[in-house]
């Protein structure tokens, strides 16, 4: 077993039990605790032993151990779809920048696709140091081995630190793909990055067991340290007025189209268009307790009155009262608006992970026992169908008074 | 056509729950089940099969109890269902996880397609598909919902950000499939008869020839240095009243913390 525990050490205090997130593996025997098959050496228990009672086998000094001083410098993969910057792309370099300055290291860009000069000029006005820019008509569309190889290429010529990449559709297929080239570590969907003081290591903190609970990662010994953060969990940092003399490095491809084993043919499907989540500052949300699709139309009152857009739980889309593009949460879209209400929603943790990131939550549900009580700022117990109604009205009435006053 | 599935046994997280004094998990009674989306990709095999002819092949890299997910996949109508298993492996991170079901898919006997789920609930990387791909030097698609078999030419419908894309890839191939793509068959009778009789091999690191130092906790670059419990949530202020009375409340409140 890769985990062990020191029997002599061990005071049975039960801490190790209370952590472990996998059923009956960890057991009490005569006031010891004691590892079952069960285990799978995550290590949950290893960090809350108070008592030193239990270590790794591997806490052994790696063999080979490269010299990790000789990596430098902070990555932001920029990503672009035909020629436009996903906002995800800003939201990190508005982290690389502090995680840079943090280090004393430059803040490095890499913009990879066809046709980029716009992008180019956009980027420039940005706080970053250098941009890679990789620009070849293989590079049209996205697509893993291409992307792949010419950001692997990359690291290892120029052996970056710590590399942030979006957890968008191809940012999570192009990140581990890369990862899985370089040997390296990579901790996806990350909710919280910063250096720890003294080691300089990257802190990488993100959800596990669907919310339920936060594992803080770290990658010691290999590098570039990488991460995904998902799109909407960080703000967004703004352009500068006047662009930055930003070090334009432009890097060839090598990669040729024979040798790729697929092919991007066209869009067959928009559901985009049609709702912007991360981007709205209000969401009205609903969920099964809507009853029926109906309900929908309320809610959608109600978003329009406030500027907003609808969201739902994953109860309401599986219902088919919705289309997916609504969800909000951990399957489906993360949200950070200024304003969310939920509407006939329970605050399972797969939901409250992506709508914990809201400034306020209002929560409407005729449960008063219902979790989501738990995360807002304003609850009301109460039907649904009587209280939104009702705000609906005293809205219209406050606006008609700011109109005359 | 030679498909191979790889699933996972995972808690499920839906029946985990925090319990509110201690703040910790409670554990009792949350059993394994087979990664939801892992039976979206073994049904796409199984159709894939009943459509070309061929062998659908099920690996599992995990502890012995996960050989029950490999009965249920069996059950389901896998022909060969193998389990990957050495304390070795033990604290894999996706690195190492992908490196080691690499390294036994190469020692089946050939294989045209390998599918995955896009993500295992336990730790929602979805990092693993792609690493397998790398490692076996082979084409991938992920967020599969469609996947069509021409000869060795496959079509794909891949969920983008806010758009479906159509890609095409030649075999051998990798995809990870979306709950999208098709609603997982039960178990039949006989196959669940099957399942419960069948030997089910055991293949280890020396098995497998694995280079020791990529496997488990050693060939595992990230660590976890820390594990906690989510804060809960402080509890928001409950209004009360006639909803006349809540909603005048609640617009005043709003209009304060200039949130309308
Ligand atoms: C792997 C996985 C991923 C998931 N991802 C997501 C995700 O991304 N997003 C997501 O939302 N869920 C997700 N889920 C599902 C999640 O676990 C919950 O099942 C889901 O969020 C519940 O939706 P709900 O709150 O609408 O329904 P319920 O839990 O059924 O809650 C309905 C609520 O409505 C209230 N209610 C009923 N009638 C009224 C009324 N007239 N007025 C006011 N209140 C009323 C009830 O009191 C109840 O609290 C995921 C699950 C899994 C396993
Ligand atoms: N231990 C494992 N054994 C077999 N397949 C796995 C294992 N871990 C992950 N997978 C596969 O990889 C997919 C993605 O897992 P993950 O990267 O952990 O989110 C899962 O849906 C499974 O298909």
């Amino acid at each position: 077993m890769a985990i062990k525990i020191i029997s002599e050490a061990c005071t049975g205090c039960g801490e190790c039990l209370e952590v472990c997130p996998f059923p009956g593996a960890v057991r009490m025997v005569n006031e010891k605790a004691q590892l079952t098959d069960e285990c799978t050496s995550c290590g949950a228990c290893r960090d809350a032993c108070g008592f030193e009672a239990i270590l790794f086998d591997g806490d052994v000094e790696r063999v080979e151990r490269e010299d990790l001083s000789r990596y430098r410098g902070v990555w932001v993969y920029a990503e672009q779809d035909h020629g436009s910057l996903l906002p995800v792309s800003l939201e990190l370099i508005g982290k690389g920048r502090e995680l840079a300055d943090n280090l004393g290291q430059e803040l490095s860009v890499v913009l990879l696709g066809s046709g980029l000069q716009a992008v180019v000029d956009e980027l420039s006005h940005y706080d970053i140091d250098r941009l890679y820019v990789a620009d070849d008509p293989v590079l049209t569309s996205y697509r893993s081995e291409a992307y792949a190889g010419v950001m692997a290429d990359l690291i290892q010529e120029e052996r970056p630190n710590i590399i942030l990449l979006g957890a968008t559709a191809n940012g999570r297929d192009l990140a581990p793909r890369v990862a899985a080239r370089v040997k390296t570590g990579l901790t996806a969907d990350c909710t919280g990055l910063e250096i720890e003081a003294g080691s300089g290591l990257l802190l990488q903190t993100r959800p596990a067991f669907g919310g339920n609970i936060m594992a803080t990662i770290v990658c010691p010994n290999h590098r570039p340290q990488m991460a995904t953060v998902r799109p909407g969990v960080l703000p967004r940092t703004g352009p500068n007025a006047v662009a930055r003399d930003v070090d334009l490095v432009r890097i060839p491809c090598k990669v040729t189209e024979s040798g790729l084993p697929t092919r991007f043919i066209q869009v067959v499907e928009s559901v985009s268009k049609r709702v912007n989540l991360p981007e709205a500052k209000v969401i009205v949300a609903g969920g099964r307790g809507l009853g029926d699709a109906k309900g929908f139309a309320l809610l959608k009152e109600l978003a329009d009155a406030l500027g907003g857009e609808v969201g739902a739980s994953r109860a309401a889309v599986d219902a088919g009262w919705i289309g997916k593009e609504h969800q909000v949460g951990q399957t489906g879209t993360t949200v950070a608006p200024k304003l969310y209400i939920a509407c006939g929603i329970s605050g399972a943790v797969q939901h409250l992970a992506g709508m914990q990131g809201s400034d306020v939550v209002v929560a409407i549900n005729s449960d008063p026992e219902a979790p989501i009580f738990d995360v807002c700022t304003y609850g009301i117990v109460g039907d649904l169908y009587q209280v939104v109604p009702a705000f609906l009205a005293k809205l219209k009435e406050n606006k008609q008074q700011q109109a005359v006053s | 056509m030679r498909v191979v599935v790889c699933i996972k046994q995972v808690p499920d997280t839906t029946e985990i729950k925090i319990d509110p004094r201690t703040n910790t998990l409670k554990r009792e009674g949350v059993k394994g089940i087979i990664n939801p989306y892992d039976k979206n990709a073994l049904e796409l095999a199984l159709q894939l099969r009943e459509k070309h002819g061929g062998k659908v092949t099920v690996l599992s890299m995990g502890p012995p109890q996960a050989k029950e997910a490999l009965r249920e996949a069996m059950a389901m109508g896998a022909d060969e269902v193998i389990l990957i298993s050495d304390r070795a492996f033990g604290g894999s991170d996706t690195l190492a996880t992908s490196y080691t079901l690499a390294r036994a898919i190469e020692r089946l006997q050939g294989f045209d397609l390998v599918l995955l789920g896009k993500q295992a609930i336990d730790g929602d990387t979805g990092q693993v598909g792609p690493g397998v791909a790398e490692h076996l030097g082979i084409g991938q698609v992920t967020y599969a919902r469609l996947v069509e078999v021409e000869g060795s030419r496959v079509k794909v419908h891949r969920e983008g950000e806010g758009e479906v894309h159509l890609v095409e890839g030649e075999l051998p191939l990798l995809i990870t499939v979306t709950e999208e793509i098709n609603k997982p068959r039960y178990p039949s009778v006989r196959g669940m008869l099957r399942a419960r009789k069948a030997e089910i091999p055991v293949w280890s690191a020396e098995d497998l020839g694995v280079d020791l130092n990529r496997i488990g906790l050693q060939g595992s670059p990230t660590q976890v240095k820390k594990v906690f419990t989510p804060p809960a949530g402080p509890g928001g202020e409950i209004l009360e009243g006639a909803p006349e009375q809540v909603a005048a409340e609640l617009v005043e409140k709003l209009k304060e913390m200039r949130a309308i």
